[in-house]
């Protein structure tokens, strides 16, 4: 087995509990065959052992590149030995063993009873001491306590050095607490990691387990979190520590294993080894569900085949009907079922499924080219909003999500929405869907009629961020917000963005599902105000230049003056000005837009109660609550405002 | 019965313990079935007597598991003692795949010993069954009687064993060399798994 390498000694935490093993580890790593042979190492669970035996690898290989390293646990010791006596070539396996220069076997608690791999084991030491190689071993429980194992066995590994781990104190608990918080990045308050560290963890990997759930928890939530906090979230209110489980009772002298034991060493001499191998993959592949006629008609031969081609192509059958599978349950989680991915001989079914699948599924709705920040006007209005979008653009998933910008109608919601979508669709594999609530709300009830919900779902499913417009639209609807709760929490478990807009907080919108409120609020609610005058300022510039060259300073403060409650008001004015002096075929000053604005009377247009909008005739108050919206099927903006106007 | 089946990878053994009444049979399969998890055994099925004596037969169906692939499954049976159940006996031995002869090592039961290894090889010819072939294992029990009341392990060789089968000395009553016999048995049949096919 290779080594792990992040199992290091230098990732490995030293305290009371843990100095003498780690010490003598470390002496054994650098002049392995001298110090302590056989070393051997005990401990409860979960307190490093298996670390120690990597480090020990790993640093000895630094030492010296050439030393010949083996780790492996009893249960693959004994599977080898096992292997390889089937095979008739138990030379072989002590070769193999008998040439390595460091051995780590871990977890040799199992060698209880297992008098054959006693034997095996003692003279497999015996050899390696006579060459000054070093053995080391890992259990639960001093040697002596190991059930029924041979006295040589205890004698010899009393002849080396026998240490052992005990549970880390609070210093090393709160040292280990801090390096891996440093490892996630995570950032905890004063007096948090203490508190977590002041309750007796059993074993280290509770220990990180219970970071992993602190740092999960602050990094959906603003606040930090403080001692108290913490020790409410993982349960601990009271002062409480979990309990630390009782070790478990020592087992009884085990007859039928070791008859069991020796069946099955008897077995594997007796069953050819192609049969043996045959009936090992299908009980494997059973096991996983597959179908297995193929080999089991292999097994009936009489006469020895060659299984191995037949084995691999098997092999080979199932990864493709689990690639297939995998794919299909991205498209349609229903499809997943189907008999076919479960028959390693009708891959070519699972494959047509698969493609017919992939033939029905469109991309989500992507958001338009157009808005990028790099068109958006930035000011004191929008400036926190704009920077979260950036910040969401640029580390989806991880700063802020969900990221909800509020405002009122035509502050640039929208277009701060688009920009972020453009920004994420950037990424290598990025799949964003960005579409106004209604889209998504219209979408899903053809779906429904349909009988389509499964792969509309699937379509969802699938994108790396999901930014969704106006999602006050969904207010009242409750099959869209169930729908849009289970994609939410789909998404936000995978790390991936949620972006909303709406045209007030969450919370104040009457008919959003508690739930979705809720877990809005998880994320950042950013606030659009109305454009001030700096902001007028920079959006009227920047329109002019675009439209008619460099602007004029007048008219651009002349403009920027006016009252305007949105960046949408403030575009039709420049709008109304531009217009006005290419009918005259004049260039836009000041002077005329004074004359325009001041002098002119409201269009009456503006008050009936429809509106035509690119010949479709839709009412204000009708299924769109913002019609201002239609402007994104449209391939340039500016043409809708132009007719709104005219 | 054929041992291994290919078609629903099982192995099955069916061994017998055999000899005269009141030689410890059924104690060897009480002292299993103590020792074997509870999931991995069958319910002991004894069909005794009143007095304790077996009637019929007992039956202990182990499950060892998967085993190198094949679900492999032991069988162990006892045949009644006494002289008149010998149809039972008959019966029981159909299509064994071992035989461990319990033999009671007081010296006053060897003639009862010796009557009833000669009702082993008559039943065995009458099912056709090779003795020469079969898998037979001799458990010498209640070796942990006092000595002058028992044969030693070479006496009774000398007594029953003519065909030299593999012999072990037992205490049956409180296990010693009940597992050790099972497991002869075991690894004789088993080995027959290839010699059978080839």
């Amino acid at each position: 087995m290779d080594l792990n390498q992040l199992f290091r000694f230098d990732t490995f935490l030293v305290g009371a509990s843990n100095r003498l093993a780690a010490t003598a580890a470390r002496t054994v790593a650098q002049t392995p065959g001298t110090a302590y042979n056989p070393l051997f190492i005990y401990s409860a669970t979960g307190l490093g052992k298996t670390h120690l035996l990597m480090a020990i690898g790993q640093q000895a290989k630094q030492v010296a590149p050439t030393v010949v390293v083996e780790y492996l646990t009893l249960e693959e010791f004994v599977e080898a030995f096992h292997a390889a006596v089937a095979a008739g070539q138990s030379d072989a396996f002590r070769n193999r063993f008998g040439n390595v220069d460091i051995l780590l076997i871990d977890d040799v608690q199992f060698l209880t009873h297992r008098r054959e791999m006693q034997a095996e084991l003692l003279r497999l030491i015996g050899q390696l001491q006579a060459a000054d190689k070093q053995i080391v071993l890992s259990s639960d429980c001093p040697p002596a306590e190991i059930e029924g194992l041979d006295e040589r066995l205890v004698s010899g590994f009393a002849g080396g050095l026998i240490v052992d781990m005990g549970r880390p104190d609070f210093e090393t608990r709160l040292a280990i607490l801090r390096r891996r918080s440093e490892e996630r990045g995570a950032e905890f308050g004063p007096g948090v990691l203490e508190a977590v560290a002041a309750f007796e963890a059993a074993n280290v990997r509770e220990l990180v387990g219970t970071l992993n759930r602190l740092a999960a928890f602050q990094a959906v939530n603003e606040a930090p979190l403080t001692p108290e906090s913490a020790a409410a979230l993982l349960g601990w209110e009271g002062g409480e520590a979990p309990a630390v489980p009782a070790p478990p009772p020592p087992k009884p002298a085990d007859e039928f294993s070791d008859f069991l034991s020796d069946v099955t060493s008897v077995l594997a001499r007796q069953v050819e080894a192609w049969r043996r191998r045959v009936a090992e993959a299908i009980m494997r592949w059973e096991g996983e569900g597959y179908r297995t006629a193929r080999l089991e008609a292999l097994l009936n031969q009489s006469a020895p085949v060659s299984s191995e081609a037949a084995l691999r192509q098997f092999e080979r059958d199932v990864e493709r009907l689990r690639e297939l599978e995998a794919e299909m349950t991205g498209m349609d989680p229903t499809g997943g079922g189907h008999a076919a991915f479960r028959d390693p001989d009708r891959v070519a079914d699972a494959e047509a499924l698969v493609q017919r699948a992939r033939d029905g599924l469109s991309p989500p709705p992507g958001p338009s080219a157009l808005w990028t920040f790099e068109q958006y006007a930035s000011g004191e209005a929008n400036r926190v909003a704009l920077s979260a979008a950036r910040a969401v653009g640029e580390q989806p998933g991880r700063r802020y999500n969900p990221l909800v910008l509020v405002g009122p109608a035509g502050v640039g919601k929208t277009h701060l929405l688009h920009a972020i979508a453009n920004l994420l669709a950037q990424a290598p594999g990025a799949v964003v869907a960005c579409l106004s609530a209604q889209d998504f709300l219209d979408e899903l009830v053809q779906a429904i009629e349909r009988d389509r919900v499964d792969p509309w779902r699937a379509r969802y499913r699938r994108v790396t961020a999901l930014l969704l417009d106006d999602v006050h639209l969904l207010a009242g609807k409750e099959r869209s917000q169930e729908e849009l709760f289970h994609l939410f929490n789909h998404m936000a478990a995978a790390q991936r963005q949620l972006v909303f807009t709406a045209n007030a907080a969450p919370r104040a919108v009457a008919g959003l599902d508690d739930r979705l409120v809720s877990r809005f609020d998880g994320g950042l609610v950013a606030e659009l105000a109305p454009p001030d005058r700096d902001l007028r300022q920079a959006l009227i510039r920047r329109h002019l230049a675009i439209r008619a060259g460099e602007p004029d300073g007048d008219l651009v403060d002349y403009l920027a003056a006016r009252p305007a409650d949105s960046a949408r008001a403030v575009l039709g004015l420049v709008q109304r000005v531009l217009g006005a002096a290419e009918a005259r075929g004049a260039i836009p000053t000041a002077a005329l837009a004074r004359e325009l604005l001041e002098g002119a009377v409201p269009p009456a247009a503006r008050a009936s109660v429809s509106v035509r909008t690119s010949g479709l005739v839709a009412s204000p108050v009708g299924i769109v609550k913002s019609r201002e919206k239609f402007v994104w099927s449209w391939p340039n903006p500016a043409d809708r405002l132009v007719e709104e106007l005219s | 019965m054929s041992l291994v089946n290919f078609t629903t990878r099982e192995i099955t053994c069916k061994i017998v313990y055999y000899g005269p009444g009141r030689s410890g049979k059924t104690t060897n399969l009480q002292y299993i079935y103590g020792r074997v998890p509870e999931e991995r055994r069958g319910r002991m099925v004894s069909l005794a007597t009143q007095t304790d004596r077996t009637l019929f037969f007992d039956f202990l169906p182990l499950e060892l598991g998967s085993i190198s692939g094949f679900k492999t499954r032991f069988q162990l049976y006892t045949v009644p003692g006494q002289v008149y159940y010998n149809a039972t006996r008959k019966l029981v031995l159909q299509g064994s795949d071992g035989v461990v002869f319990v033999v009671d090592s007081q010296a006053r039961q060897l003639d009862e010993n010796i009557e009833s290894m000669q009702n082993l090889h008559a039943n065995l010819l009458e099912q056709g069954l090779d003795i020469r072939t079969l898998p037979v294992i001799l458990q010498y029990n209640k070796q942990d009687l006092p000595p002058e009341l028992i044969l030693t392990p070479a006496e009774l060789d000398e007594a029953l064993n003519f065909r030299a089968w593999p012999s072990l000395p037992a205490d049956a009553i409180n296990g010693h060399g009940v597992f050790e016999t099972l497991k002869a048995a075991s690894e004789a049949v088993l080995r027959k798994l290839s010699e059978e096919r080839t």
